[in-house]
C-alpha cells in the first residue's frame, strides 16, 4: 500500500513538473501531430495500388471508431510484401532455436505451448525493430509500414495482456500442491487469477497522466501506455542498477589480486572442515548404531531394568543432538569456504581471460563504457534540474548538425547498434537468471515471465527509442502511437534511472564496508 | 573409530535431481524434511557390513559426498573430487536431458586433472591418479568460447579407469507407470557403462526396505567398491593396462 501510494504521489509531482514547465513557457517542443485529413491526404498520395486504397479506407474507420481493429481484420490486404514474412519466419525461428538450445538446455520440453509463445513473442518483438529499421532505410511504402506498425502492435499487446499471463496462472495453478488435479478446476482458477490480474493491470494506468479519455477502450493506445510505464520502469531499475554495478566491478578487479597459493590454501582450509564434518557424521552414526543396539538388547529386560537401561542409553542421544548441532555449524562454514573458493576461481579466470587478446579488447571497451555509464548518471540529474525533456540527445543532434547529409546511414548503423546490443544483452541475461533459479518444476513458469518481461521491455524501448532517432524518422512512432505523451516517459525513464543508480550507490557503499579487505581471511 | 577403515563415493547429476534426498535416504532410512540447494558438497557416513553372513563379515564406513550440481560452481568443484572409490550417477525420470547430462559428468569427473590440493595426508589413491594421468591424453578435451568443454566421452576410458559405477533414476512417483517399462529408446548411460540401474523414489522408504531387489543392487555395489579398493590393490597396475582393450571389467 505505501508503495503504490508512493507510486501514485511520484507520477504525480513528475507531471506537475511537466505541466508547470508548459506554463511557464519552457516547454519542451512539442511533436507536430498531423490532423486526421492531412494524415489520410498524405496517405491518398501515395503510389496507386491497392493496399493504399485499402488502408485509406480503414484508416478513416480507425480514427473516427476506437472499433476499427475488426475492420482491420476483416479488409486484410492481399498483396502484403513477402519479405517481412521472411523476416518473421527467421525471427520466430531464431526464437526457438533460442530456446531450445539455450534456456532448456537442461530440461525437456513437456508442454510445446510453452515454446511456441515464447517464439511468438520473440518474433513479434525483433518485428517491432524490424520496422524501425525499414523506417530509416525507408523500405517499405509509408502505408504497408503504417499498417504493419498497427498490425504488428495488437498482436504483441494481446500477446502480453492475455495470452502470456493466462499460460502464467494456468502453470502456476497447476504446480500448487493442494489443487485437486482435475481439468475444470485448473481452467476456472486460472480464468479467475487472469481476471484478477487484468483489473490490476488496468488499474496501474489510473495515478498515470498518459492518456485523454478519448480514446476508446480497445485503443493501441491504453494498451501501449500501460505496458509502456510498466517496462520504462524495469528498464530505468535494471539501468540505473547497471550503470552503478558495471565500473564498480571493473574497479574492484584491479584492487584484489589472486595468486595460486591463495587458492589452495582456501582449498585446504574447505577440505578440512569438510574432514571434521565427516568425523562428526561418523561419530553420530556410530552413536546411533551403539544406541540401537542397546534398544535392541533392551528389549529382552522388561519393567525396572528396562528404565535403568534407558537412563543410561540417554547421554548418548544428547551426545548425538550436540554432534549434530556442530555438524550443522562444520557444513555451514564449509559453505562459506566453498563460495569464497568459487570467487577466487572467477577471479582467477578472468586474470587469465584478460592476458589473451580478445580479454584485452573487452577490457578496454569496458572502460570506455564505464565512463559511458557515468556520464549516463550525470545527463539524467542535468535532465531532471534543467526541465530538458524529450530533447534528442546530445549525440544525435550533433549528428544532425554535422553530417546532415548522411544522417540516414549513421542513424541506422546507430539504431541499428542499440537494438541489436539490447537485444543481445536482454537474452544473456535471461539466460544467466533462468540457470540460477529454474528447477525442473519451476522451468515452465518461469520461461513464460521472461517472456514477459521480454516483451514489456522491447514495446517499451520502442517508445523511449524516440529520443535516439532524428525527426524526420521518428514521426512513424508517434503517428502510430497517437496521443501518448512521450515527454512523461523520458522524465519518468530519468527520475526512475536516478533513484536507481543513487540506490545501488547507497547498497554497494553498504555492502562494501561490511565485507572490508574481503579475500584471503 | 580409527579402526574402520573408509570408502569414498561420490553422487554425481544435474541440479534438483535429488541427490541429497538420496544420500539421506540411504545413510538415515527416512526421506528428507526440508532439502536444499546443496552448495559445495554435502557428506552423509553409513555403515555397510561388506560380505555380510559370511565369515569375512567385516564393517566398513560408507562416505557419500554429494556434489552440488550449479554450473556456476563448476570451477570450484574439483577440490572434492579425490580420491574417489566409487560412483553414483543420479537422473530425473522426468526429464531425459538429465540423463544426457551424466555423460558430461562423468566426463568431468575422469578428466579431473592431477592439479587438488597438495595434502600430504592424503596419499591414498594418488598413485592412482598419476597411473591415469599417464595412460589417457588429456588434450582431448577442447573448449568452446565459453569455455565449456565440448564433452569427449569414450566408453573405453571408463572401463579402463575401473571405477565401481551405480546409475540411479529418482522421482519414480512422477512418471506415469507406461513410462518405466517400455525401455526408453534414447541415451542410457548404465547400458554403456555396463552399470547397475536402479529406479525409485526418494520420498518412499519402501524403495530401498532391506530384501528388495533395489537394496540388493545397492549393498552389492558398496561390496564391489569395497573389494575394489581393499582387496585389488596387490594386482591393480597389471589389470589396469591389460582392461585396455576389454570392454567391461567387473
Amino acid at each position: 500500500m505505501l508503495l503504490a501510494e508512493l507510486v501514485k504521489l511520484s507520477a504525480e509531482l513528475v507531471w506537475a513538473s511537466l505541466k508547470w514547465a508548459e506554463v511557464t513557457g519552457n516547454h519542451p517542443r512539442q511533436w507536430a501531430k498531423p490532423s486526421p485529413e492531412k494524415r489520410i491526404n498524405q496517405l491518398n498520395h501515395c503510389a496507386n495500388s491497392n493496399i493504399c486504397s485499402v488502408v485509406t479506407r480503414w484508416v478513416r474507420i480507425r480514427v473516427f471508431s476506437p472499433c476499427g481493429m475488426f475492420h482491420l481484420i476483416i479488409s486484410l490486404p492481399q498483396g502484403v510484401r513477402p519479405r517481412s514474412r521472411m523476416f518473421q519466419i527467421i525471427f520466430f525461428g531464431g526464437g526457438w532455436v533460442f530456446f531450445l538450445k539455450k534456456l532448456f538446455r537442461d530440461y525437456e520440453v513437456h508442454h510445446w505451448v510453452v515454446l511456441l509463445v515464447f517464439s511468438v513473442t520473440f518474433a513479434l518483438s525483433c518485428t517491432l525493430f524490424e520496422l524501425i529499421i525499414f523506417e530509416i532505410l525507408g523500405i517499405l511504402n509509408a502505408s504497408s509500414r503504417y499498417f504493419h506498425w498497427i498490425l504488428g502492435l495488437y498482436a504483441i499487446l494481446f500477446t502480453l495482456i492475455v495470452v502470456l499471463p493466462f499460460y502464467i496462472a494456468y502453470f502456476v495453478v497447476k504446480n500448487i500442491r493442494f489443487v485437486p488435479q482435475k481439468g475444470h478446476v485448473h481452467v476456472t482458477l486460472t480464468v479467475t487469477a487472469w481476471l484478477i490480474y487484468f483489473y490490476c493491470f488496468w488499474k496501474i494506468g489510473d495515478p498515470f497522466p498518459i492518456l485523454n479519455p478519448k480514446h476508446g477502450i480497445l485503443s493501441i493506445e491504453q494498451g501501449v501506455g500501460r505496458i509502456g510505464v510498466i517496462g520504462v520502469t524495469l528498464m530505468a531499475v535494471l539501468s540505473g542498477f547497471g550503470a552503478v554495478n558495471y565500473p564498480y566491478t571493473c574497479m574492484s578487479y584491479f584492487v584484489r589480486p589472486v595468486s595460486d597459493a591463495d587458492i589452495q590454501i582456501l582449498e585446504r582450509r574447505l577440505m578440512q572442515s569438510m574432514d571434521m564434518t565427516v568425523m562428526k557424521k561418523k561419530r553420530i552414526c556410530l552413536a546411533k548404531h551403539e544406541s540401537q543396539k542397546h534398544a535392541s538388547m533392551n528389549k529382552d529386560y522388561g519393567g525396572i531394568w528396562g528404565m535403568v537401561k534407558s537412563f543410561t542409553a540417554s547421554p548418548i542421544l544428547e551426545n548425538i543432538n550436540t554432534l549434530k548441532q556442530e555438524a550443522r555449524a562444520m557444513e555451514e562454514l564449509s559453505r562459506q569456504l566453498f563460495l569464497e573458493s568459487v570467487d577466487l576461481h572467477n577471479e582467477q579466470e578472468r586474470r587469465d581471460y584478460l592476458k589473451t587478446l580478445k580479454g584485452k579488447y573487452f577490457n578496454v571497451l569496458g572502460h570506455f563504457f564505464s565512463l559511458y555509464c557515468i556520464w549516463k548518471i550525470f545527463m539524467a540529474t542535468i535532465n531532471i534540474v534543467f526541465d530538458r525533456v524529450g530533447k534528442v540527445d546530445p549525440i544525435t543532434r550533433g549528428i544532425e548538425i554535422a553530417v546532415r547529409f548522411w544522417s540516414q546511414q549513421i542513424s541506422f548503423w546507430i539504431v541499428g547498434i542499440i537494438i541489436i546490443t539490447s537485444i543481445r544483452g536482454l537474452l544473456i541475461n535471461l539466460t544467466k537468471f533462468f540457470y540460477a533459479i529454474a528447477s525442473s518444476k519451476s522451468s515452465n513458469i518461469i520461461v513464460l515471465c521472461l517472456a514477459q518481461i521480454m516483451g514489456t521491455y522491447f514495446v517499451s524501448s520502442v517508445l523511449l527509442m524516440r529520443m535516439n532517432m532524428p525527426s524526420e524518422y521518428r514521426s512513424i512512432i508517434t503517428e502510430v502511437l497517437g496521443d501518448l505523451q512521450f515527454n512523461f516517459y523520458h522524465r519518468w525513464f530519468d527520475v526512475i534511472f536516478l533513484v536507481s543508480a543513487l540506490s545501488s550507490i547507497g547498497f554497494l557503499y553498504i555492502a562494501h564496508k561490511q565485507a572490508p579487505g574481503k579475500g584471503i581471511i | 573409530m580409527a579402526q574402520i577403515d573408509k570408502v569414498r563415493i561420490l553422487v554425481l547429476g544435474d541440479s534438483g535431481v535429488g541427490k541429497t534426498s538420496l544420500v539421506h535416504l540411504i545413510c538415515h532410512n527416512e526421506p528428507i524434511l526440508n532439502p536444499y540447494w546443496t552448495i559445495g558438497a554435502g557428506v552423509e557416513v553409513k555403515l555397510h557390513e561388506y560380505k555380510a553372513g559370511m565369515p569375512a563379515e567385516k564393517t566398513y564406513f560408507v562416505e557419500l559426498w554429494d556434489i552440488g550440481g550449479w554450473s556456476a560452481h563448476k570451477n570450484s568443484r574439483a577440490v572434492f573430487y579425490n580420491p574417489v572409490h566409487g560412483l553414483i550417477l543420479c537422473h530425473d525420470l522426468t526429464n531425459k536431458k538429465s540423463q544426457q547430462n551424466l555423460k558430461k559428468w562423468l566426463t568431468e569427473i575422469l578428466n579431473r586433472d592431477g592439479k587438488n590440493i597438495k595434502d600430504p595426508n592424503d596419499l591414498d589413491g594418488k598413485e592412482d591418479d598419476v597411473l591415469w594421468a599417464e595412460q589417457y591424453d588429456k588434450s582431448d578435451t577442447d573448449f568452446d568460447e565459453e569455455g565449456d568443454d565440448i564433452y569427449e566421452y569414450d566408453p573405453e576410458q571408463y572401463a579402463g579407469a575401473a571405477i565401481p559405477m551405480l546409475v540411479i533414476g529418482t522421482k519414480l512417483d512422477l512418471i506415469q507407470a507406461s513410462h518405466v517399462t517400455t525401455p526408453s529408446r534414447g541415451f542410457n548411460i548404465a547400458e554403456e557403462c555396463g552399470a547397475d540401474e536402479i529406479k525409485l523414489d526418494c520420498t518412499c522408504t519402501k524403495h530401498l526396505a532391506p530384501g528388495t531387489s533395489n537394496s540388493v543392487k545397492l549393498s552389492r555395489f558398496f561390496d564391489k567398491v569395497i573389494e575394489r579398493k581393499y582387496y585389488h590393490n596387490r594386482d591393480v597396475t597389471q589389470v589396469r593396462f591389460s582392461t585396455y582393450t576389454q570392454k567391461s571389467y567387473r
